[in-house]
């Protein structure tokens, strides 16, 4: 098992590593010049250049790529061109809040896609099938934005009952960060109302981000289910005698996630990506957010640091959902070697 | 023909390929349909933020200008990127996926890492990252929806052309002296057809519902462009009181990725008919 | 009935017809079907793909599959009938041996689990017990490290060893008749002749009646006492295995005897097809292909017509047949 996970582990850096270079051919290569850029449309071409050699932009091309490497592996992300302090240090305070948000939404729409695709294979092309299709193919048509601005307008604005937008109520404050997760933080600190309150603020987000993964899941554990449903071992397992809850919410279920694990990782790009759109309508001061301010003030260390950041993390999630498929069936850790 | 049929029996995907063709039609004759065609460029101060009536089913908007016209004249920029990323994704992701799939040794490798590489690129942050390099614009949101869109084609083609090239014909075409350009356009295209068919389909959808987003944090379609994410995103600061605004320009997005969405999965359904029976 | 032990039997099919309905139409996979188990005795029943061998399995075991009806008849195990009485306990009272032993286990769960599961709801007991009794089976079914099988997952098995691995967890709950669906042809030859033999053994010990499904005389002979040879859903002959074997007399089962000597059953020497489940031929369901067939053989569909020591036969002209 620790062999398989180190192989996963190098297996996933070479993509990194094209990851690396590829944020730097994307940010100096294509048409339009950095210098002029950061030094704003009413620059004077002195001023350009004296920015182009302070940046080190007056380089050859390759050995401008040889620093950012350099500069990468080594962990100097350099400083926001906007804000002036060390990338790496904004990211590390906006990072946990993303992740406790796309985990949060992960966990919902495992937690409601599994038990909906498992129903819809059992009532196999039967309504409740019907159904769930076009809630699965529906959650994937739904414009994020869009349903962020009618749960606003529906829960926080006409009724009032979850909060418009932020992370936590100004007033009640924050607990010390320790995690930077603040469910996690706040229950260290004995705190439950703060521990509400932070629940509360994720709801809205939190169920905005989650339904196309949601409609994936619900959508792959059906299929799963189906091809599972029409093997030998189930109508073994059923002239056997075994119970039916058991059979297929365990038994079956089992086999079937396992395809449904895999998807899992690719979604988890899909969530960074959505998340960046939920972040900006919710003002939840995550990565998203981040990027898109780097975009806007054209803040291209910090865009490089959180595409790299991202790169990272959805890396480290497909490591992970290796090692959870080779827990959920043996096979796998023996037969990838 | 046997498969349209078979798509005919399906309620589901019938109901999205109507959605599709509906979207086609008002795309087609949006200037005949839509109840007042210059709202597309117009605006009436003069009625702004009027809730929906017989006058304006739909409602006006910040400007006062008819939100149903420009829901109907939206359809059409919507459609005509979706063609026009799917079909550039089409045309780097299709050669490299066959070539990839086709050859064995550095260059296979070299191109399927590439394409791992364009995966794992965040979407929406590369087109935003593009957007801010190049103009912001329409044609930047496409070109870099293209280039975000590209990898699953090649990854798709590259599968298939695999899966075929181990296929017996392919060797026998081999022995009676085929080139190899033949036999890739003539027989593994048609071949992977199916597949990539679904994989476009999808990607409409999916095209359509970026380029909003797009339209909505303001580095896609420009103003007074009737887009729809656009327009969602002009809501913005008139809520609550117009919630007819962001309603029915989010409600065509809905419907028209729907469509599309449901009509892959009906081809889907089509191409994998193991999942069609039922053994319990 | 003809064909009876000592007593009831343990399990008595009589006149089960079973219906599905499909895109073509209502297919009478079975109709009437009869036959008995005697308690301690084995069975075979015999036929062809398509006969209606697993749906008659599949009846017995209480898995029919969506669609199915049960227009008549009854499955009556220890006088009780399994197809409306759904007391769950019959289940642990027949013990199921499956066909292919690569594909009836999960891969994801450990052997033990699996049958530890089953004997949780069907066998009494706390789990140590079940695994002790499961060890010991292990050994009886001659698996090599019976105490270490338990934690093993399916795939660290031969298909030989799983096949002894199914046996044990068939017998786990102390079953009164053991169900075999063709348990051998999955497995090379030599693995055959002693899984057969096992079977063999361990129900005669331990008193078990079997029923077991097989398209291949050879192998019925070499395992059942009785014989059912199933045609079109439809049993055509009854009897004791030796005297059905070297005496048939049923036209279909003279004909696939004499042009099959290995025995195994394949109408490639009849002519003409199987007929399809869901037009089935009125009368005689044989009779278009049968070279002894005459006129009213389409009429009314002939009964079993019990014969001498045991035996029946459902052709009233098989003693013409015979001659001719």
């Amino acid at each position: 098992m620790a062999r398989y996970i180190l192989r996963r582990v190098l297996l996933a850096l070479p993509a990194l590593f094209g990851l690396v270079l590829l944020t730097f051919v994307l940010t100096r290569v294509i048409p339009g010049d950095p210098a002029a850029t950061l030094a704003g449309d009413s620059a004077t071409p002195a001023q350009i250049a004296d920015i182009r050699a302070r940046y080190g932009l007056d380089r050859p091309i390759w050995e401008q790529a040889l620093v950012h490497v350099k500069q990468v592996l080594t962990g100097d992300l350099g400083s926001s061109i906007f804000s002036g302090r060390p990338v790496i240090e904004e990211i590390g305070f906006r990072l946990p809040a993303t992740l406790e948000l796309t985990f949060f939404a992960l966990f919902l729409a495992t937690a409601i896609g599994i038990p909906l695709g498992v129903v819809a294979a059992l009532n196999h092309n039967g309504p409740v099938d019907q159904l769930v299709r076009l809630i699965s193919v529906g959650g994937l048509a739904i414009a994020s934005f869009w349903l962020a601005l009618m749960l606003q307008l529906v829960f926080a604005m006409e009724w009032d009952v979850l909060p418009l937008r932020g992370r936590v109520e100004v007033e009640l404050g924050t607990p010390p960060l320790r995690t930077g997760f603040l469910l996690i933080d706040s229950l260290l600190a004995g705190r439950l109302d703060q521990f509400r309150d932070a629940l509360w603020h994720l709801v809205l987000p939190a169920v905005t981000l989650c339904l196309p993964g949601l409609a994936s899941i619900a959508r792959f554990t059906r299929s799963g289910m189906l091809e599972m449903l029409q093997k030998d071992f189930v109508l073994y397992a059923r002239a056997a005698g075994y119970g039916r809850f058991r059979l297929y919410a365990i038994y079956v279920l089992r086999n079937a996630v396992t395809v449904t694990v895999t998807q899992i990782g690719l979604l988890f790009g899909a969530l960074i990506s959505g998340a960046v759109a939920v972040e900006a309508i919710y003002d939840w001061p995550g990565l998203g957010t981040y990027a898109v301010q780097a975009i806007l003030s054209a803040d291209y260390k910090a865009l490089l640091a959180v595409t790299l950041v991202v790169g990272v993390v959805y890396a480290a999630v497909n490591v992970l959902v290796d090692v959870v498929q080779a827990l959920v069936d043996p096979r796998v850790a023996e037969d990838i070697r | 023909m046997i498969a349209l049929r078979r798509l005919l029996r399906d309620p589901v995907a019938c109901f999205g390929l109507l959605l599709v063709l509906g979207a086609l039609f008002i795309a087609l004759f949006a200037p005949w349909i839509a109840p007042y065609p210059e709202d597309a460029y117009e605006s009436h101060i003069m009625q702004r933020l009027r809730p929906p009536s017989a006058e304006f089913p739909f409602g006006t908007d910040n400007l006062g200008r008819d939100i149903l016209s420009r829901v109907i004249l939206g359809t059409r920029s919507a459609l005509v990127v979706a063609v026009a990323v799917v079909g550039a994704s089409l045309l780097i992701g299709v050669p490299i996926g066959l070539l990839a799939g086709w050859r064995d040794g550095w260059l296979s490798d070299v191109l399927m890492r590439l394409t791992d590489v364009f995966l794992a690129v965040p979407q929406l942050i590369l087109a935003l990252a593009l957007g801010q390099l190049l103009a912001p614009g329409l044609s930047t949101a496409m070109l870099a929806l293209a280039l975000t869109y590209w990898p699953f084609f090649a990854r798709t083609v590259y599968a298939e052309t695999r899966r075929l090239r181990t296929a017996l014909f392919v060797d026998a075409l081999a022995g009676i002296g085929a080139s190899t350009t033949r036999i890739l356009l003539l027989h593994v295209l048609p071949n992977a057809a199916p597949a990539i068919l679904i994989r476009a389909t999808i990607g409409m959808g999916f095209t359509i519902l970026t380029a909003a987003l797009l339209g909505f944090l303001g580095v896609g379609a420009a103003p007074p462009s009737p887009d729809w994410g656009l327009a969602v995103a002009e809501a913005r600061q008139h809520l609550p009181e117009a919630w007819w605004f962001p309603t029915f320009p989010g409600l065509a997005i809905l419907l028209l990725v729907l469509g599309f969405n449901l009509l892959g999965d009906g081809l889907r359904d089509i191409a994998d008919p193991r999942l069609r029976r039922s053994r319990h | 009935m003809s064909i009876m032990g000592e007593g009831r039997p343990v399990l008595s099919v009589e006149n089960l017809a079973v219906h599905i309905r499909t895109d073509a139409g209502v297919a009478r996979i079975l109709d009437d079907v009869t036959f008995a188990v005697p308690r301690g005795g084995a069975l075979g029943v015999v036929g062809e793909s398509g006969c209606g061998k697993s749906t008659l399995l599949r009846a017995i075991l209480g898995i029919l599959p969506r669609g199915a009806t049960v227009p008549k008849g009854a499955v009556l195990f220890e006088d009780r009938d399994i197809l409306t009485d759904r007391a769950a306990s019959a289940r642990g009272r027949i013990g199921f041996i499956p066909q292919d032993p690569y594909l009836s286990l999960n891969p994801v769960f450990r052997a033990g689990d699996q049958f530890l599961e089953i004997m949780r709801r069907h066998a009494p007991g706390s789990r140590r017990d079940h695994r002790d009794t499961l060890v010991e089976l292990f050994r009886a079914v001659q698996l090599p490290d019976p105490g270490g099988a338990l934690a093993k997952y399916p795939h660290q098995f031969s298909g030989g060893q799983r096949q002894r691995l199914l046996i044990a967890a068939a017998l786990a709950c102390e079953p009164a008749l053991v169900v075999a669906d063709e348990p051998t042809t999955a497995l090379d030859v030599t693995t055959q002749r002693e899984i057969l033999g096992l079977l063999r053994q361990l129900t005669t010990e331990r008193g078990l009646s079997l029923l077991f499904v097989t398209h291949d005389f050879g192998v019925l002979a070499a395992v059942c006492d009785q014989v059912a040879v199933l045609y079109a859903g439809r049993v055509a002959e009854t009897g004791p295995t030796r005297a059905v074997l070297d005496d048939p007399q049923h036209p279909y089962a003279r004909m696939l005897l004499a042009c099959h000597p290995d025995r195994a059953v394949d109408l490639l020497g009849i002519p003409g097809t199987v007929p399809a489940a869901t037009a089935q031929p009125p009368g005689c369901r044989f009779h278009p292909r049968c070279p002894a067939s005459r006129a009213d053989c389409a009429g009314v569909p002939p009964p079993l017509l019990p014969l001498a020591a045991g035996r029946a036969v459902a052709c009233p002209y098989h003693a013409e047949a015979m001659l001719g």
